[in-house]
């Protein structure tokens, strides 16, 4: 058991690094010199090569590398090329925005997929089960920048009743992040809990054929009681691994969402570091992205391990 | 089929027994979506009513007419004809994403089926790099390097859909190494790729089938989203996710422009689902959920 954990540890830690090197080695090609890009086109040799040495980006791009990363593992992102500006606490700051977005749509996909999805098995040889199956499989073809469009033109441009975009942080006005946030929230989680109700669905419907719910039932248990007394465990070990993934697709699904609703999160400052050229900005974001979703599929494996006792002594 | 019920191969659909050789609803509707799809790309290249880059700007934002089936956008453009075009752009897209996936991904599986462990695991762990560049990610960091283009926009969903395809293509391969066929061959000394050309490949074909219907309806979204963000293809070429983006801008003065792109966007990758999921249920009835 610990050493699976360890094995996997150790292949989350050596990804990490190999992730790295593939990003960096990818935005070296990029053309354009950084030095130049901050002095402009009229910058006398004398001061590029100054501003180079400054930036460092006259050594080796193997040290470059090795001094990015090492700064990497501190926690030091480095100092913006373009504005000179400390990375770390922009993307902190961003970061923070996004995660507010992510999690709030991870509930918000719960709270609505669970119960579809058990209802639609359970009843599955009804006409109602089939309807919300349904529902589901065309919910999962819409992404979420549409479904956001679509709510903006129902909820913001038609009915009025919340702002079209923007952002407040939830402690400076509590009820203006509400207002603002419940249509990016409601599109990010409506997709994933359209895939979400589908998966609950499948797996319920297995667990119901299984032998113990039988017996739950034989004892003289009711549908409902036997099913959240002995299958409700047993639909949920699946179930966290597809979490996890919904996690990584709804911090990617957030690039978008922010640019729809024009808020502050970590893919507004990915995009605008694109468009800006700002290398190492990119560098930073691209790199805590990468890592966010390599720590979910990690926690995910390592939760699968503690939740299911079977796995720990299989193979 | 009897050998290895978990594994669909091409045979399956010959040996498929008559009653599910009925096509099901699922892959009736999928068909027909895709198959509408298609249709627009190929009249597009006959026919539109306007050329879908004809800027006219005494009759923009008209109401949809016998004149502009759809109305026109904001410069006055047919928005019928960018929707047909938009069609091509999608279908494009799409198939080439898709045939890099698979020819990254499938040769990584079978190799990694195929060779013994060092190999097989260094492969495992370059597909866990690659899982770590969501397509999104992948095709803005190519955007920001080489310009963003239908180029980059194809390459990053492709090399993002890889992995999906070499875990799948590795999984039916072991089951294929398996089996006494494949001894038979070992023990009469055919070569690695002989073998993996005469009788994996074959074998594990029906399975990427499904899998490109899978993937294409993920390459779909992933194209609109990257035309929408100004990731995919530039302008003028129409696609559907930048004739989405522009109609957005719109909103408050004409919320029926940004409808068209959105429902056919969500009707395509429905389609490409559809048929995926029909496609799986007809070749591994073993995975059939629906009881």
């Amino acid at each position: 058991m610990l050493i699976r954990v360890l094995t996997r540890t150790s292949i989350l830690f050596g990804t990490i690094v190999a992730a790295s090197i593939a990003m960096f080695a990818l935005l070296a090609v990029l053309p354009g010199d950084p030095a130049q890009v901050a002095l402009g086109v009229n910058a006398t040799p004398e001061a590029l090569a100054q501003t180079r040495a400054e930036f460092g980006t006259n050594r080796p791009l193997v040290t470059q590398y090795l001094s990015w990363f090492g700064n990497f593992l501190h926690g030091s992102f480095g100092r913006s090329y373009l504005t000179r500006a400390d990375i770390g606490p922009q993307i902190a700051d961003r970061l923070q925005v996004t995660l507010w977005l992510v999690s709030l749509g991870m509930v918000v996909a719960i709270v609505i997929a669970v119960p579809l999805g058990v209802i639609a098995a359970v009843r599955h040889q009804k006409m109602s089960g089939t309807l919300l199956a349904g529902t589901s499989q065309f919910g999962m073809a819409v992404p979420s920048f549409i479904a956001a469009i679509l709510l903006v033109d129902i909820f913001a441009v038609q009915l009025r009743w919340v702002p079209s975009g923007g952002w407040t942080p939830p402690a400076s006005d509590p009820g203006q992040f509400l207002r603002q946030v419940s249509l990016p929230v409601l599109s990010l989680g409506l997709v994933q809990a359209a895939l979400l109700s589908r998966y609950i669905r499948s797996t319920t419907l297995n667990v119901l054929r299984e032998d113990y719910i039988r017996t739950a039932r034989a004892k003289g248990l009711t549908p409902g009681r036997a099913f959240l007394r002995h299958g409700m465990r047993n639909v949920a070990i699946p179930v966290v691994t597809v979490l996890g993934l919904q996690m990584s697709a709804l911090l990617v699904d957030a690039i978008v969402i922010e640019r729809v609703f024009v808020i502050p999160g970590l893919g507004g400052l990915l995009l605008d570091s694109v468009s800006n050229r700002d290398l190492l900005l990119v560098q930073g974001v691209v790199m805590v992205l990468v890592v966010a979703v390599l720590a979910i599929n990690y926690i995910v494996d390592v939760l699968y391990l503690l939740i299911d006792p079977r796995l720990r002594i299989s193979t | 089929m009897t050998t290895n019920a978990l594994n669909p191969s091409l045979e399956a659909i010959w040996d498929t027994p008559p009653e599910r050789r009925r096509l099901s609803p699922m892959l009736w509707v999928g068909g027909t979506l895709v198959g509408l799809v298609v249709l627009a790309a190929v009249i597009s290249f006959f026919w539109t009513p306007y050329s879908p880059v004809l800027v006219d700007p005494p009759h923009r934002l008209l109401r949809p007419s016998g004149a502009h089936w759809l109305g026109t956008d904001a410069l006055g453009r047919d928005v019928f004809s960018q929707m047909l075009v938009g069609a091509r752009t999608t279908m494009f897209v799409g198939v080439i994403a898709v045939g890099v996936g698979a020819i990254v991904g499938a040769p990584l599986g079978i190799i990694a089926a195929m060779s013994g462990r060092f190999v097989s695991e260094t492969i495992l762990r370059f597909i866990d790099v690659l899982l770590a560049f969501p397509a999104l990610l992948l095709a803005i960091l190519f955007g920001a390097v080489w310009g963003a283009s239908t180029l980059t926009a194809m390459l990053a969903i492709g090399i993002a859909t890889a992995p999906a395809f070499a875990r799948l293509v590795r999984a039916g391969a072991l089951q294929v190494m398996s089996t006494e066929y494949v001894l038979a061959a070992r023990v009469a000394g055919k070569r690695k790729a002989v073998i993996a050309l005469r009788h994996v490949l074959p074998n594990v074909a029906g399975l990427m089938i499904v899998q490109a219907s899978v993937s294409y309806g993920i390459a779909v979204l992933a194209e609109s989203g990257l035309s929408y963000l100004g990731f995919g293809t530039p302008p003028p070429t129409p696609s559907w996710g930048r004739i989405l983006q522009e109609a957005q801008t719109l909103l408050f003065v004409d919320p029926l422009l940004s409808l068209w792109p959105a429902a056919a966007i969500a009707l395509a990758v429905l389609g490409f689902n559809l048929l995926g999921d029909g496609l799986r249920d007809r070749f591994d009835p073993q995975l059939d959920d629906r009881s």
